[in-house]
């Protein structure tokens, strides 16, 4: 057999799983709608109609999918170290709420020193609340998905807090609404708008580019390297000198800064206010899209738009067919359940094929 | 300050404290089961919504609250059935799966209940159940002795989980499955079936601490109605050191500042809600983390096995 074979082979394997794994869920989830007396037929074909029957579905899918490739991109470096981050949620809003702090209180700034200025706020922000996970991961080996779960929380509980009080939009109490919602920010915060009428922002390129910076990061530099060896072999990585706990805390800071981020552009793209719920399901949507995304930041990209065009489609359902969007979370569910089932088999298939290739060369 | 101290406020807030204890004790002694075996279900939280829901549609339906608590069971045990499918059989990665799992709770539960009730509507819990002469006694009557029946069966739970664990032939077969596999597995114990049956189990439990909300604390359903509690559960088996007393400690530490917080509100001490709010999670990490030095994990925790590899 020629080695060509064989890694189409292997490609074919990789494809297969995250496309079987959204198949099966669709199925099971279209046995659950049958139930409940739904026609899953007209379901998904409302969800396909959201996300890519019109010039605005598409651009909201382009909306979408931006802030999903930001916190899938740190959820991938974070695995590759072997720490699962589920606390994307958490430091987007961390990361916002620095972002609109620091916007409303510099917004004489001139636009392109802002713009950039906040972004990084964002990160810093994103950061700081997943360092801690990863801080108390690294020095007394603290268990990092629960952390990272009740930092969603606490994050969730100060962003309300601030949003009911310090933070509130003048113009609310002024008016007597008291709207939890900051006030708008500045013109010079806001994020260019690329088509007219619709969200589609500029924040997509800066989503990109980061792609492309972390597939840089993990397999161009040396620490990028560390970060790796640190998640394929904790032990021999430790015999050959590399600090693991220190890369796992890094991993995790970096995951929370590129989650953070997205928080921020979400702010200065989207909504142009700091609003409770702007985080709407990104947090764990990430996390599926970066595994279906063969945990790669190129993969991601991908991985992202379809997901992207899962929320908006699951809305545009709500509204046609009367199903809820809560399905949405249910298909991601059994997505992850499929996907992370089928991991160590595809693991042991590939190898197989490459050691008969290797038999056989 | 003198009516924060008083003592049918004291009464009070204890009372509260052991009814908030019992979905947390419930989930964290199951989860001590899966994890005494080497199973990390970290998809606690998502079965007891399903379960949650089964037990209030049941009620709803037919206002019985045993029929809605065998509901909740049943329902636990599928989702269990699932979880030890894909962390057993399957061997996935835990933290993953469980991630799953609890999505698909979260987003499934929601989804019957905007679909078959639709609203916000009530049902009669379980009520309070004075035990006779002993809801007498001083203090302690009220405290403890006046209140609904999950809450008893929760606490009586604790000796028996730790009679099973430390005392039969199941127990230690749990224990040896999650300490060494390899081993046990040549003393000839069915590696997978004492996973298979520890994981159910919990999820068993974790079923009725859903039911435990759904019809005896809350008495309705609503979108993630169990707000995370099902990961404070497994928070908590780290922090009891994986035995059942700790766990005990653990759900009444957590449940005292949850009551401490409600009754403050109820008596108008002015502060934030959502700081109030953060209280339980904060406590989670700090816990998490002084008591991880304990180092009572099990050996094979999180760790799927293969015959031969490991």
């Amino acid at each position: 057999m020629k080695r060509g074979d064989n890694d189409a082979k292997e490609f074919g394997i990789r494809l297969l799983v995250p496309t079987g794994g959204v198949a099966s869920a669709l199925f099971i989830s279209a046995l659950f709608l049958i139930l409940l007396d739904a026609n899953p037929v007209a379901a998904y074909g409302a969800m396909l109609r959201g996300a890519v029957g019109s010039t605005f579905g598409l651009t909201q899918t382009l909306v979408k999918a931006t802030p999903l490739l930001l916190v899938g991109l740190g959820i991938c470096i974070a695995f590759r170290a072997r720490c699962i981050n589920i606390g994307g949620r958490g430091q987007m809003i961390a990361g916002a709420l620095l972002a609109t702090s620091f916007a409303l209180r510099f917004g004489a700034w001139p636009r392109p020193v802002l713009i950039a200025t906040l972004i990084i706020m964002g990160f810093v922000g994103g950061a700081v609340w997943g360092f801690l996970p990863g801080f108390l991961k690294a020095r007394f080996a603290v268990n990092e998905i629960l952390t990272t779960i009740m930092m969603n929380s606490i994050a969730l509980q100060l962003m309300n807090f601030l949003l009911q009080g310090p933070l509130m939009d003048p113009a609310g109490i002024e008016a007597g609404t008291f709207l939890a919602q900051s006030a708008r920010l500045p013109e010079a915060a806001r994020l260019a708008r690329l088509v007219p009428r619709t969200l589609l922002h500029s924040g997509i390129f800066v989503s990109l580019a980061m792609a492309v910076v972390v597939y840089v990061f993990l397999w161009r530099t040396t620490l990028g390297y560390r970060v790796r060896a640190t998640g394929l072999n904790p032990h021999a990585s430790r015999y050959s000198g590399i600090n693991v706990s220190i890369h796992q805390a890094l991993s995790l800071t970096l995951a929370g800064g590129l989650a953070g981020m997205a928080g921020a552009i979400e702010v200065m793209g989207v909504h142009y206010r700091l609003v409770e719920e702007f985080t709407s399901g990104y947090g764990f949507t990430g996390i599926v899209a970066a595994l279906l995304g063969w945990l790669h930041p190129l993969g991601l990209i991908p991985a992202s738009l379809f997901f992207g065009g899962l929320l908006i489609g699951a809305d545009t359902m709500q509204r046609a067919v009367q199903v809820p969007s809560a399905l949405v979370n249910a298909i991601l569910g059994l997505v992850v359940l499929f996907v992370s089932s089928s991991a160590v088999w595809t693991q042991q298939w590939i190898r197989r094929i490459r050691a008969r290739g290797e038999v056989s060369s | 300050m003198n009516e924060i101290l008083s003592a049918t406020v004291i009464t009070g807030m204890l009372n509260t404290m052991f009814t908030l204890a019992t979905p947390l004790l419930f989930a964290a002694l199951g989860e001590t089961f899966a994890q005494k075996s080497g199973v990390v279900n970290l998809g606690v939280d998502g079965i007891m919504l399903m379960s949650a829901f089964a037990a209030f549609y049941v009620v709803l339906q037919t206002t019985n609250l045993w029929l809605g608590l065998l509901a909740a069971v049943a329902v636990g045990f599928g989702m269990g059935l699932i979880m030890s499918f894909v962390s057993v059989t399957m061997k996935a990665e835990q933290g993953v799966s469980g991630i799953g799992l609890q999505m698909f709770g979260l987003g499934m539960s929601s989804l019957l209940f905007k679909v078959m009730v639709g609203t916000v509507k009530t049902v009669s819990g379980f009520p309070r159940l004075e035990i006779p002469l002993l809801s007498r006694i001083p203090f302690f009557g009220p405290v403890f002795f006046n209140s609904n029946i999950l809450v008893y069966i929760a606490f009586a739970l604790v000796p028996i989980c730790w009679w099973i664990l430390e005392r039969t032939t199941i127990g230690l077969m749990i224990k040896a499955v999650g300490q060494n596999p390899a081993a046990a597995d040549s003393r000839g114990i069915n590696v997978d079936l004492v996973r298979y049956g520890s994981v159910c189990f919990g999820a068993i439990l974790a079923g009725v601490a859903g039911a435990s909300i759904s019809i005896s604390i809350v008495n309705l359903f609503q979108d993630n109605l169990t707000a995370g509690q099902g990961f404070i559960a497994v928070a908590l088996v780290y922090f009891g050191g994986w035995t059942p007393i700790g766990v005990m400690f653990g759900a009444l530490l957590f449940s005292v500042a949850n009551s401490f917080q409600l009754w403050m509100q109820v008596l108008g001490v002015n502060v934030p809600a959502s700081i109030a709010n953060m209280l339980p999670y904060v406590l989670t990490i700090v816990a998490l983390t002084v008591t991880v030095y304990r180092g009572r994990a099990p050996a094979a925790l999180n760790r799927p096995f293969l015959r031969g590899e490991n």
